[in-house]
Protein backbone atom coordinates (compact mmCIF):
# COMPACT_ATOMS: atom_id res chain seq x y z
CA UNK A 1 0.00 0.00 0.00
CA UNK A 2 2.67 2.44 0.92
CA UNK A 3 4.78 3.94 -2.03
CA UNK A 4 7.75 4.61 -2.14
CA UNK A 5 9.06 8.34 -0.50
CA UNK A 6 6.85 8.40 1.65
CA UNK A 7 8.28 9.57 4.96
CA UNK A 8 5.17 9.34 7.76
CA UNK A 9 2.43 7.20 7.76
CA UNK A 10 -0.23 7.19 9.79
CA UNK A 11 -2.65 4.08 9.51
CA UNK A 12 -5.94 3.40 10.92
CA UNK A 13 -4.88 5.70 14.17
CA UNK A 14 -7.68 5.80 16.74
CA UNK A 15 -7.48 7.84 20.19
CA UNK A 16 -10.13 7.90 22.43
CA UNK A 17 -10.28 9.82 25.89
CA UNK A 18 -12.93 7.67 27.62
CA UNK A 19 -16.21 7.88 25.26
CA UNK A 20 -14.73 10.62 23.07
CA UNK A 21 -13.37 9.41 19.91
CA UNK A 22 -10.96 12.55 19.54
CA UNK A 23 -9.37 11.01 16.27
CA UNK A 24 -11.33 7.85 14.33
CA UNK A 25 -9.32 5.57 12.18
CA UNK A 26 -7.66 8.05 9.95
CA UNK A 27 -5.03 7.42 7.75
CA UNK A 28 -2.55 9.35 5.59
CA UNK A 29 1.14 9.37 3.88
CA UNK A 30 3.15 12.09 3.91
CA UNK A 31 5.76 11.76 1.38
CA UNK A 32 9.45 13.35 0.97
CA UNK A 33 9.76 17.41 0.76
CA UNK A 34 6.07 17.42 0.82
CA UNK A 35 3.98 20.26 2.85
CA UNK A 36 0.93 18.26 4.15
CA UNK A 37 -1.96 20.42 5.98
CA UNK A 38 -4.59 19.48 8.31
CA UNK A 39 -7.40 21.34 8.57
CA UNK A 40 -10.86 20.98 9.77
CA UNK A 41 -13.10 23.05 12.56
CA UNK A 42 -12.19 23.41 16.11
CA UNK A 43 -12.42 20.08 17.68
CA UNK A 44 -12.11 18.39 15.05
CA UNK A 45 -8.90 16.57 16.46
CA UNK A 46 -5.78 18.02 14.65
CA UNK A 47 -4.29 18.44 17.64
CA UNK A 48 -4.86 15.21 18.86
CA UNK A 49 -3.55 13.71 15.85
CA UNK A 50 -0.09 16.21 15.82
CA UNK A 51 0.44 14.89 19.25
CA UNK A 52 0.60 11.73 18.57
CA UNK A 53 2.98 11.68 15.97
CA UNK A 54 5.24 13.86 18.01
CA UNK A 55 4.79 11.11 20.92
CA UNK A 56 2.62 13.26 23.30
CA UNK A 57 -0.23 10.26 23.32
CA UNK A 58 -0.06 6.59 22.33
CA UNK A 59 -2.71 6.14 19.33
CA UNK A 60 -5.42 3.80 21.12
CA UNK A 61 -5.32 1.88 17.65
CA UNK A 62 -3.37 1.76 14.51
CA UNK A 63 0.35 2.55 13.42
CA UNK A 64 2.19 5.68 12.83
CA UNK A 65 5.76 5.11 11.40
CA UNK A 66 8.37 6.81 9.95
CA UNK A 67 10.74 5.44 6.78
CA UNK A 68 8.99 2.34 7.18
CA UNK A 69 9.83 2.11 10.87
CA UNK A 70 7.33 2.19 13.84
CA UNK A 71 7.02 5.00 16.26
CA UNK A 72 4.16 5.07 17.64
CA UNK A 73 5.13 3.39 20.68
CA UNK A 74 8.07 5.53 21.30
CA UNK A 75 8.38 8.14 24.07
CA UNK A 76 8.14 11.68 22.83
CA UNK A 77 12.12 11.75 23.10
CA UNK A 78 13.01 8.72 21.03
CA UNK A 79 10.47 10.44 18.46
CA UNK A 80 12.31 13.89 18.55
CA UNK A 81 15.57 11.81 18.07
CA UNK A 82 14.57 10.10 15.14
CA UNK A 83 13.76 13.69 13.63
CA UNK A 84 10.18 14.74 14.02
CA UNK A 85 9.81 18.52 15.53
CA UNK A 86 7.39 20.72 16.68
CA UNK A 87 6.05 23.94 17.73
CA UNK A 88 3.51 24.07 19.91
CA UNK A 89 -0.44 25.24 19.68
CA UNK A 90 0.48 27.79 22.59
CA UNK A 91 4.24 28.63 22.38
CA UNK A 92 6.05 27.09 24.86
CA UNK A 93 10.05 28.79 25.09
CA UNK A 94 12.47 28.27 28.27
CA UNK A 95 11.68 31.08 30.44
CA UNK A 96 14.81 31.50 32.28
CA UNK A 97 16.87 30.95 29.44
CA UNK A 98 18.35 33.65 27.03
CA UNK A 99 17.16 33.54 23.34
CA UNK A 100 20.17 31.94 22.17
CA UNK A 101 20.36 29.07 25.19
CA UNK A 102 16.44 28.31 24.33
CA UNK A 103 18.06 27.24 20.72
CA UNK A 104 20.66 25.48 22.11
CA UNK A 105 18.11 23.41 23.82
CA UNK A 106 16.96 22.11 20.33
CA UNK A 107 20.58 21.63 18.91
CA UNK A 108 22.11 19.54 21.66
CA UNK A 109 19.79 17.33 22.03
CA UNK A 110 17.75 16.57 18.95
CA UNK A 111 18.21 14.38 15.41
CA UNK A 112 21.40 15.46 15.10
CA UNK A 113 23.26 16.20 18.70
CA UNK A 114 25.57 18.19 18.77
CA UNK A 115 27.70 20.08 21.86
CA UNK A 116 29.62 23.54 22.92
CA UNK A 117 30.90 25.29 19.96
CA UNK A 118 28.99 23.46 17.88
CA UNK A 119 25.51 23.68 18.84
CA UNK A 120 26.16 27.25 19.21
CA UNK A 121 27.05 27.75 16.30
CA UNK A 122 23.79 25.72 14.38
CA UNK A 123 22.09 27.98 17.09
CA UNK A 124 23.53 31.52 15.87
CA UNK A 125 22.89 30.25 12.00
CA UNK A 126 18.62 29.02 13.08
CA UNK A 127 18.57 32.64 14.78
CA UNK A 128 19.45 33.93 11.25
CA UNK A 129 17.15 31.75 9.32
CA UNK A 130 14.21 32.95 11.24
CA UNK A 131 15.51 36.86 11.48
CA UNK A 132 16.24 36.55 15.36
CA UNK A 133 20.17 37.12 15.12
CA UNK A 134 19.69 40.81 16.85
CA UNK A 135 18.30 39.17 20.05
CA UNK A 136 20.26 36.39 20.76
CA UNK A 137 21.49 37.84 23.92
CA UNK A 138 17.77 39.02 25.03
CA UNK A 139 15.95 37.53 28.20
CA UNK A 140 12.53 35.91 26.77
CA UNK A 141 10.52 38.42 28.18
CA UNK A 142 11.49 41.33 25.99
CA UNK A 143 10.41 39.36 23.18
CA UNK A 144 6.94 40.35 21.01
CA UNK A 145 4.58 37.53 20.39
CA UNK A 146 6.07 36.51 16.78
CA UNK A 147 9.40 36.50 17.75
CA UNK A 148 8.06 34.16 20.53
CA UNK A 149 7.32 31.98 17.48
CA UNK A 150 10.15 32.28 15.09
CA UNK A 151 12.20 31.62 18.57
CA UNK A 152 10.51 28.33 18.99
CA UNK A 153 10.82 27.69 15.54
CA UNK A 154 14.67 28.41 15.45
CA UNK A 155 14.58 25.48 18.67
CA UNK A 156 13.21 22.92 16.26
CA UNK A 157 14.99 23.61 13.21
CA UNK A 158 18.32 23.66 14.95
CA UNK A 159 17.57 19.85 15.73
CA UNK A 160 17.83 18.77 11.74
CA UNK A 161 14.34 17.70 11.96
CA UNK A 162 13.38 15.40 8.80
CA UNK A 163 9.38 16.05 10.00
CA UNK A 164 8.90 19.74 10.74
CA UNK A 165 5.24 19.79 12.52
CA UNK A 166 4.05 22.88 12.76
CA UNK A 167 0.44 23.40 15.39
CA UNK A 168 -1.41 26.68 14.48
CA UNK A 169 2.41 28.48 13.83
CA UNK A 170 0.61 31.13 12.22
CA UNK A 171 -2.31 31.47 14.46
CA UNK A 172 -2.80 34.91 16.35
CA UNK A 173 -0.12 37.11 14.40
CA UNK A 174 -1.15 40.58 12.84
CA UNK A 175 -1.71 41.18 9.05
CA UNK A 176 2.10 42.24 8.77
CA UNK A 177 3.49 39.18 10.78
CA UNK A 178 1.45 36.83 9.25
CA UNK A 179 2.75 38.05 5.52
CA UNK A 180 6.30 37.17 7.65
CA UNK A 181 5.74 34.26 9.29
CA UNK A 182 4.47 32.68 5.75
CA UNK A 183 7.10 33.68 3.68
CA UNK A 184 8.91 32.05 6.55
CA UNK A 185 7.34 28.92 6.18
CA UNK A 186 7.74 29.53 1.96
CA UNK A 187 11.53 29.41 2.68
CA UNK A 188 11.43 25.77 4.64
CA UNK A 189 9.20 24.76 1.90
CA UNK A 190 11.84 25.65 -0.66
CA UNK A 191 14.69 24.27 1.03
CA UNK A 192 13.18 21.65 0.62
CA UNK A 193 11.19 20.14 4.25
CA UNK A 194 9.34 17.85 4.87
CA UNK A 195 6.33 19.43 6.66
CA UNK A 196 2.52 18.85 8.63
CA UNK A 197 0.84 21.97 9.63
CA UNK A 198 -2.24 22.32 11.24
CA UNK A 199 -3.96 25.59 10.20
CA UNK A 200 -6.82 27.57 10.38
CA UNK A 201 -5.40 30.59 7.81
CA UNK A 202 -6.79 29.70 4.61
CA UNK A 203 -4.57 31.95 2.63
CA UNK A 204 -1.47 30.28 3.89
CA UNK A 205 -3.39 26.55 3.35
CA UNK A 206 -3.71 27.57 -0.75
CA UNK A 207 -0.05 29.44 -0.75
CA UNK A 208 1.79 26.55 1.33
CA UNK A 209 0.14 23.08 0.92
CA UNK A 210 0.66 20.38 -1.52
CA UNK A 211 -1.98 18.72 0.02
CA UNK A 212 -4.28 18.62 2.78
CA UNK A 213 -6.24 16.36 5.10
CA UNK A 214 -9.77 17.66 5.92
CA UNK A 215 -11.03 16.34 9.59
CA UNK A 216 -14.38 16.48 11.24
CA UNK A 217 -15.13 15.21 14.33
CA UNK A 218 -12.54 13.07 14.08
CA UNK A 219 -12.66 11.57 10.95
CA UNK A 220 -11.37 12.27 7.40
CA UNK A 221 -13.91 13.51 5.39
CA UNK A 222 -11.44 14.79 2.54
CA UNK A 223 -7.80 14.65 0.87
CA UNK A 224 -6.33 16.10 -1.54
CA UNK A 225 -5.05 19.60 -3.10
CA UNK A 226 -5.95 22.98 -1.14
CA UNK A 227 -8.10 23.97 -4.03
CA UNK A 228 -10.06 20.69 -4.52
CA UNK A 229 -11.15 19.54 -0.87
CA UNK A 230 -11.89 23.54 -0.45
CA UNK A 231 -14.28 23.56 -2.40
CA UNK A 232 -15.35 20.24 -1.71
CA UNK A 233 -19.64 20.04 -0.45
CA UNK A 234 -18.61 17.49 2.60
CA UNK A 235 -15.92 20.51 3.75
CA UNK A 236 -18.00 23.32 3.16
CA UNK A 237 -20.57 21.30 5.02
CA UNK A 238 -18.35 20.60 8.03
CA UNK A 239 -17.42 24.27 8.48
CA UNK A 240 -20.43 26.46 7.50
CA UNK A 241 -22.91 24.06 8.29
CA UNK A 242 -25.77 22.53 6.23
CA UNK A 243 -28.02 25.35 4.66
CA UNK A 244 -24.39 26.94 3.23
CA UNK A 245 -23.33 23.79 1.38
CA UNK B 1 32.29 32.75 30.26
CA UNK B 2 34.78 30.54 30.54
CA UNK B 3 37.58 32.33 32.66
CA UNK B 4 34.66 33.11 35.31
CA UNK B 5 33.46 29.39 35.84
CA UNK B 6 37.55 28.46 36.02
CA UNK B 7 37.67 31.77 38.92
CA UNK B 8 34.37 30.38 40.31
CA UNK B 9 36.30 26.60 41.08
CA UNK B 10 39.81 28.48 42.52
CA UNK B 11 38.21 30.91 44.71
CA UNK B 12 36.25 27.34 46.01
CA UNK B 13 39.49 25.34 46.26
CA UNK B 14 40.46 28.59 48.29
CA UNK B 15 37.15 28.85 50.91
CA UNK B 16 38.44 24.38 50.65
CA UNK B 17 41.89 25.19 51.71
CA UNK B 18 40.69 27.68 54.54
CA UNK B 19 38.01 25.61 55.44
CA UNK B 20 40.54 22.64 56.10
CA UNK B 21 42.73 24.48 58.78
CA UNK B 22 39.19 25.14 60.79
CA UNK B 23 40.02 22.17 63.22
CA UNK B 24 43.73 23.94 63.91
CA UNK B 25 42.22 27.00 65.33
CA UNK B 26 38.96 26.82 66.80
CA UNK B 27 38.08 25.43 70.57
CA UNK B 28 35.91 22.10 70.74
CA UNK B 29 32.27 23.89 70.96
CA UNK B 30 33.43 26.30 67.72
CA UNK B 31 34.40 22.99 65.97
CA UNK B 32 31.25 20.94 67.18
CA UNK B 33 28.98 23.62 65.50
CA UNK B 34 31.79 23.80 62.38
CA UNK B 35 31.08 19.97 61.79
CA UNK B 36 27.47 20.33 61.82
CA UNK B 37 28.14 23.10 59.84
CA UNK B 38 29.95 20.72 57.39
CA UNK B 39 27.71 18.30 56.95
CA UNK B 40 24.68 20.45 55.84
CA UNK B 41 27.14 22.06 53.55
CA UNK B 42 27.37 18.48 52.17
CA UNK B 43 24.24 17.80 52.28
CA UNK B 44 22.39 20.74 50.84
CA UNK B 45 24.89 21.32 47.99
CA UNK B 46 23.93 17.66 47.17
CA UNK B 47 20.16 18.31 47.73
CA UNK B 48 20.37 21.31 45.50
CA UNK B 49 21.89 19.32 42.66
CA UNK B 50 18.67 17.55 41.69
CA UNK B 51 16.20 20.18 43.15
CA UNK B 52 17.89 23.23 42.09
CA UNK B 53 17.65 22.83 38.29
CA UNK B 54 14.29 20.78 38.25
CA UNK B 55 12.79 22.27 40.72
CA UNK B 56 11.78 18.92 42.19
CA UNK B 57 11.64 19.09 46.30
CA UNK B 58 12.65 16.43 48.11
CA UNK B 59 11.98 15.29 51.64
CA UNK B 60 13.91 12.36 51.03
CA UNK B 61 17.27 12.92 52.17
CA UNK B 62 16.39 12.35 56.19
CA UNK B 63 16.14 8.72 54.79
CA UNK B 64 19.08 8.49 52.94
CA UNK B 65 20.87 9.93 55.25
CA UNK B 66 19.50 7.36 57.80
CA UNK B 67 20.40 4.33 55.72
CA UNK B 68 24.06 5.61 56.06
CA UNK B 69 23.65 6.00 59.69
CA UNK B 70 21.83 3.15 60.47
CA UNK B 71 24.08 0.70 58.38
CA UNK B 72 27.61 1.80 59.73
CA UNK B 73 25.83 0.90 63.39
CA UNK B 74 24.27 -1.78 62.53
CA UNK B 75 27.08 -3.45 60.79
CA UNK B 76 29.46 -1.48 63.15
CA UNK B 77 27.80 -3.41 66.72
CA UNK B 78 26.21 -6.56 65.23
CA UNK B 79 28.24 -7.87 62.73
CA UNK B 80 31.73 -6.11 63.21
CA UNK B 81 32.47 -5.26 60.27
CA UNK B 82 34.53 -2.11 59.65
CA UNK B 83 33.45 0.95 60.03
CA UNK B 84 34.95 1.93 56.35
CA UNK B 85 33.36 -1.08 54.47
CA UNK B 86 30.25 0.03 55.89
CA UNK B 87 31.20 3.32 54.69
CA UNK B 88 31.45 2.37 51.26
CA UNK B 89 28.34 -0.10 51.39
CA UNK B 90 25.69 2.27 52.32
CA UNK B 91 25.85 4.62 49.78
CA UNK B 92 25.44 2.11 47.37
CA UNK B 93 22.41 0.77 48.82
CA UNK B 94 20.89 4.41 48.87
CA UNK B 95 22.04 4.82 45.69
CA UNK B 96 19.91 1.63 44.59
CA UNK B 97 16.58 2.90 46.90
CA UNK B 98 17.35 6.27 45.04
CA UNK B 99 16.63 4.63 41.46
CA UNK B 100 13.19 3.01 42.54
CA UNK B 101 11.94 5.65 44.20
CA UNK B 102 12.96 7.76 41.23
CA UNK B 103 11.79 5.42 38.88
CA UNK B 104 8.40 4.89 40.98
CA UNK B 105 7.90 8.79 41.11
CA UNK B 106 8.53 9.34 37.35
CA UNK B 107 5.19 10.41 36.88
CA UNK B 108 4.70 12.55 39.97
CA UNK B 109 5.22 16.11 39.59
CA UNK B 110 4.79 19.38 41.74
CA UNK B 111 3.46 18.56 45.39
CA UNK B 112 2.92 15.26 44.79
CA UNK B 113 6.39 14.55 44.13
CA UNK B 114 6.85 16.42 47.94
CA UNK B 115 4.82 14.30 49.54
CA UNK B 116 5.80 11.35 48.05
CA UNK B 117 9.46 11.74 48.91
CA UNK B 118 7.99 12.82 52.85
CA UNK B 119 6.01 9.45 53.30
CA UNK B 120 8.36 6.96 51.59
CA UNK B 121 11.29 8.90 54.39
CA UNK B 122 9.02 7.90 57.34
CA UNK B 123 7.94 4.46 55.91
CA UNK B 124 11.58 3.58 55.68
CA UNK B 125 12.17 5.18 59.21
CA UNK B 126 9.36 2.89 60.77
CA UNK B 127 10.39 -0.31 58.71
CA UNK B 128 13.39 -0.23 60.02
CA UNK B 129 12.58 0.86 63.65
CA UNK B 130 10.34 -2.68 63.37
CA UNK B 131 12.60 -4.90 62.15
CA UNK B 132 15.08 -3.49 64.50
CA UNK B 133 12.90 -3.44 67.56
CA UNK B 134 11.32 -7.48 66.44
CA UNK B 135 14.13 -9.48 64.89
CA UNK B 136 17.40 -7.90 65.57
CA UNK B 137 17.02 -7.57 69.10
CA UNK B 138 18.71 -4.89 70.54
CA UNK B 139 17.29 -0.79 70.03
CA UNK B 140 19.85 0.99 69.96
CA UNK B 141 23.46 1.15 68.38
CA UNK B 142 27.00 1.59 69.16
CA UNK B 143 29.23 3.13 66.26
CA UNK B 144 32.85 3.29 68.48
CA UNK B 145 35.74 4.59 66.42
CA UNK B 146 39.05 6.44 66.99
CA UNK B 147 37.99 9.63 65.29
CA UNK B 148 38.19 13.01 66.33
CA UNK B 149 35.73 15.55 66.06
CA UNK B 150 38.62 16.90 63.89
CA UNK B 151 38.73 14.06 61.66
CA UNK B 152 34.87 14.12 61.21
CA UNK B 153 35.21 17.09 59.86
CA UNK B 154 38.19 17.00 57.26
CA UNK B 155 35.81 13.75 55.70
CA UNK B 156 32.48 15.53 55.84
CA UNK B 157 34.80 18.77 53.90
CA UNK B 158 36.32 16.08 51.45
CA UNK B 159 32.72 14.77 50.89
CA UNK B 160 31.59 18.39 50.46
CA UNK B 161 34.33 19.12 47.40
CA UNK B 162 33.85 15.99 45.96
CA UNK B 163 30.05 16.91 45.83
CA UNK B 164 30.92 20.69 44.24
CA UNK B 165 33.36 19.85 42.01
CA UNK B 166 30.62 17.12 40.50
CA UNK B 167 28.35 19.89 40.46
CA UNK B 168 30.74 21.97 38.60
CA UNK B 169 31.07 19.69 35.89
CA UNK B 170 27.28 18.79 36.03
CA UNK B 171 26.93 22.26 35.04
CA UNK B 172 28.51 22.16 32.14
CA UNK B 173 27.59 18.85 31.04
CA UNK B 174 25.01 18.19 28.38
CA UNK B 175 23.12 16.43 31.45
CA UNK B 176 23.28 19.85 33.52
CA UNK B 177 21.54 21.64 30.40
CA UNK B 178 18.62 18.50 29.88
CA UNK B 179 18.13 18.91 33.87
CA UNK B 180 17.52 22.75 33.05
CA UNK B 181 15.62 22.67 30.31
CA UNK B 182 13.93 20.26 32.62
CA UNK B 183 13.68 22.59 34.95
CA UNK B 184 11.74 25.11 32.51
CA UNK B 185 9.18 22.77 30.71
CA UNK B 186 9.42 19.09 30.96
CA UNK B 187 6.97 18.92 27.82
CA UNK B 188 9.34 20.91 26.03
CA UNK B 189 12.59 18.94 26.95
CA UNK B 190 10.87 15.69 25.63
CA UNK B 191 10.24 17.30 22.19
CA UNK B 192 13.78 18.22 21.87
CA UNK B 193 14.87 14.60 22.44
CA UNK B 194 15.80 14.68 26.17
CA UNK B 195 15.01 11.21 28.44
CA UNK B 196 13.83 13.06 30.97
CA UNK B 197 13.01 10.61 33.20
CA UNK B 198 16.43 9.02 33.12
CA UNK B 199 18.23 12.56 33.03
CA UNK B 200 15.94 12.89 36.76
CA UNK B 201 16.77 9.69 37.97
CA UNK B 202 20.37 9.95 37.54
CA UNK B 203 20.89 13.23 39.53
CA UNK B 204 18.09 11.79 41.96
CA UNK B 205 20.94 8.43 42.71
CA UNK B 206 23.40 11.11 43.13
CA UNK B 207 21.92 13.25 45.81
CA UNK B 208 20.97 9.80 47.50
CA UNK B 209 24.64 8.12 47.50
CA UNK B 210 26.39 11.51 48.45
CA UNK B 211 23.18 12.02 51.68
CA UNK B 212 23.72 8.29 52.73
CA UNK B 213 27.88 8.80 52.42
CA UNK B 214 27.30 11.79 54.90
CA UNK B 215 25.32 9.99 57.27
CA UNK B 216 27.62 7.15 57.73
CA UNK B 217 30.52 9.47 58.37
CA UNK B 218 28.92 11.09 60.67
CA UNK B 219 27.68 8.10 62.33
CA UNK B 220 30.85 8.28 64.82
CA UNK B 221 29.98 11.55 65.99
CA UNK B 222 26.70 10.44 68.37
CA UNK B 223 28.50 6.98 69.47
CA UNK B 224 24.55 5.59 70.18
CA UNK B 225 22.58 5.30 67.53
CA UNK B 226 18.41 4.78 67.48
CA UNK B 227 16.59 4.58 63.96
CA UNK B 228 14.64 7.30 65.37
CA UNK B 229 17.10 9.27 65.39
CA UNK B 230 19.03 8.98 61.96
CA UNK B 231 15.91 8.69 60.03
CA UNK B 232 14.91 11.95 61.53
CA UNK B 233 12.54 13.79 59.17
CA UNK B 234 13.83 17.29 60.67
CA UNK B 235 16.59 16.58 58.65
CA UNK B 236 15.23 16.58 55.40
CA UNK B 237 12.94 20.09 56.49
CA UNK B 238 16.63 21.62 57.41
CA UNK B 239 18.08 20.46 54.27
CA UNK B 240 15.43 22.62 52.06
CA UNK B 241 15.73 24.81 53.79
CA UNK B 242 18.99 25.81 54.35
CA UNK B 243 19.71 25.32 50.33
CA UNK B 244 16.68 27.84 49.54
CA UNK B 245 17.73 30.36 51.94
CA UNK B 246 21.15 30.75 50.02
CA UNK B 247 19.45 30.04 46.69
CA UNK B 248 19.30 26.26 45.25
CA UNK B 249 20.10 28.25 40.93
CA UNK B 250 23.78 28.23 41.97
CA UNK B 251 26.43 25.71 42.97
CA UNK B 252 27.51 28.35 45.52
CA UNK B 253 23.85 29.04 47.36
CA UNK B 254 23.61 26.32 49.88
CA UNK B 255 26.90 27.38 51.25
CA UNK B 256 25.98 30.93 51.40
CA UNK B 257 22.24 29.63 53.39
CA UNK B 258 23.71 26.85 55.73
CA UNK B 259 26.29 29.11 57.15
CA UNK B 260 24.11 31.62 58.84
CA UNK B 261 21.35 29.49 59.39
CA UNK B 262 23.78 27.05 61.42
CA UNK B 263 25.02 29.73 64.05
CA UNK B 264 21.26 31.33 63.92
CA UNK B 265 19.91 27.51 64.87
CA UNK B 266 23.18 27.23 67.15
CA UNK B 267 21.88 30.15 69.09
CA UNK B 268 18.12 29.09 69.37
CA UNK B 269 18.84 26.02 70.40
CA UNK B 270 20.51 27.57 73.83
CA UNK B 271 18.72 30.22 74.36
CA UNK B 272 15.33 29.58 73.70
CA UNK B 273 15.39 25.24 73.11
CA UNK B 274 11.52 25.26 72.64
CA UNK B 275 11.54 27.85 69.94
CA UNK B 276 13.13 25.80 67.17
CA UNK B 277 10.27 25.02 65.61
CA UNK B 278 9.52 28.45 65.70
CA UNK B 279 12.41 29.63 64.01
CA UNK B 280 12.32 27.23 61.60
CA UNK B 281 8.34 28.82 60.14
CA UNK B 282 10.24 32.24 60.37
CA UNK B 283 13.00 31.17 58.04
CA UNK B 284 10.29 29.48 55.84
CA UNK B 285 7.94 32.16 55.58
CA UNK B 286 11.22 34.55 55.27
CA UNK B 287 12.55 33.10 52.42
CA UNK B 288 8.77 32.88 50.32
CA UNK B 289 7.72 36.30 50.97
CA UNK B 290 11.25 37.85 51.00
CA UNK B 291 14.07 35.79 49.45
CA UNK B 292 12.12 33.47 47.13
CA UNK B 293 15.50 32.94 45.00
CA UNK B 294 17.10 33.22 48.34
CA UNK B 295 20.26 34.85 49.20
CA UNK B 296 22.23 33.97 45.62
CA UNK B 297 19.05 35.79 43.92
CA UNK B 298 19.45 38.56 46.37
CA UNK B 299 23.24 38.95 45.78
CA UNK B 300 22.86 38.62 42.00
CA UNK B 301 19.83 41.79 41.61
CA UNK B 302 22.10 43.63 43.47
CA UNK B 303 25.08 43.07 41.66
CA UNK B 304 22.95 43.78 38.22
CA UNK B 305 21.66 46.98 39.67
CA UNK B 306 25.29 48.03 40.50
CA UNK B 307 25.96 47.18 36.76
CA UNK B 308 23.15 49.25 35.73
CA UNK B 309 23.67 52.43 37.28
CA UNK B 310 27.47 52.18 36.52
CA UNK B 311 26.94 52.15 32.75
Amino acid sequence: MRYSGSVLSVSGVTKRFGGLVAVDNLSFDVSEHEVMGIIGPNGSGKTTMLNMISGVFKPSMGVISMKGGRISDLPAQEIARRGVGRTFQLVRLLPTMSVLENVVAGAVFGHRRRWGREAEDQAHQMLERVGLEAMAFAPISSLTYIDQKRLELARVLAGDPEVLLLDEWLAGLNPTELETGIELIQDLRREGRTIILVEHVMDAIRSLCDRCVVMSSGVKIAEGTPDDVLSDREVIRAYLGDDDA
Amino acid sequence: MKVASWKELGIAALIALLAALVPLVFDAYWLSVSVTAMMYIALCTSWALFSGPTHYISLATGAFFGIGGYLVGTGMSDYEVSFWVMAAISPIVATLLAALIGLATLRLSGVYFVIFTLGLAEMIRNLVSWIQNNFLGSRGLYVLTDFTESHIYWMLLIIACFVYLLGWLVARSRLGFALKIIGNDEAVAKHVGINTAMSKVILFMTTGFFAALVGAVIAPRYTYIEPNQVFSPELSFLVVIMALLGGAGRLWGPLVGVIPFTLIWEFVSIQAPNSTTLFLGVVFLLIVYVLPHGFVGRIEQLNKKLREGRS
